[in-house]
């Protein structure tokens, strides 16, 4: 993400929407691809895009310009994102829709089938939303437990707790199947 | 553990980009909403038969102990 003037931050607090749209333009990147990398499908990523930048416009008289957009940003498209995810678990029949949109790994292992893959992320959709967040950042996305931690609005051993719950049952869910990670 | 998830669920394109500008959606929800926060008139509210008790019920308690008033207005 980019750096902004704080005339820029401070207008937008005050509800400049075109100081709004300066920092939307500025920011519309980066929120939509971390919220890609939560929600994992690029339509749904776009509505949460906006339904983020509509939630910080809405939150404009907590924004501290001191702190910086960046990361005030990423915590409520994290937020957002949480919030689909929670929905999606208590409506979606098929969890197969998870990944569905995005293309599949431009080096499969051999080792590892098509249906073990297939199984694996079925697993992963049924793990909880808050843990499912984190291990999908932190091991599939690689981000910095820093980052993750800020964004979730948790600390970091926190985060690694999650992960750790995370990669447990998900190991349990996949040894139930047959299939020894 | 780590190899097979990211099997499972390729990890995301770093330069992954919006296939719109989000923006005219982010400004339609914007316009909405100081439309609907203009058409909010107090003639407009509904008010629910519950208000309209509470209201009767603070209006007698007035009437009987006029007294009270003051103190009701003091904890508001």
């Amino acid at each position: 993400m980019r750096n902004e003037p704080s005339s820029v931050l401070n207008e937008f607090r005050q509800g400049s929407v075109d100081a709004f749209e300066t920092l939307f333009h500025l920011h519309q990147r980066a929120v939509y691809g971390w919220i890609l990398r939560i929600v994992r499908n690029p339509a749904t990523a776009e509505e949460l895009t906006v339904e983020t930048f509509w939630r910080i416009y809405q939150a404009r008289a907590r924004f501290e310009p001191s702190r910086g957009f960046e990361g005030w940003a990423r915590r409520i498209a994290t937020r957002a994102a949480l919030d689909w995810l929670r929905a999606m678990q208590h409506e979606q029949e098929s969890p197969e829709d998870f990944s569905v949109e995005l293309a599949a790994p431009a080096f499969a292992d051999a080792a590892i089938s098509a249906e073990i893959r297939r199984k694996t992320a079925l697993a992963f959709s049924r793990l909880a939303p808050k843990l499912r967040i984190a291990a999908t950042l932190v091991v599939v996305e690689e981000q910095p437990h820093k980052e993750v931690a800020e964004a979730l609005g948790i600390s970091i051993a926190a985060v690694k707790l999650r992960v750790f719950r995370a990669l447990r049952l998900l190991r349990k869910d996949l040894q139930q199947q047959g299939i020894t990670p | 553990m780590k190899k097979l998830l990211q099997q499972a669920l390729p990890p995301v394109d770093s330069d992954a980009a919006p296939g719109r500008d989000l923006w005219p959606a982010v400004k339609q929800r914007l316009d909405a909403r100081s439309d609907r926060t203009q058409s909010i008139s107090p003639a407009s509210i509904r008010w629910e038969l519950l208000d309209l008790a509470l209201l009767a019920g603070l209006a007698a308690f007035a009437a009987f102990l006029p007294a009270s008033i003051p103190v009701f207005l003091y904890y508001l």
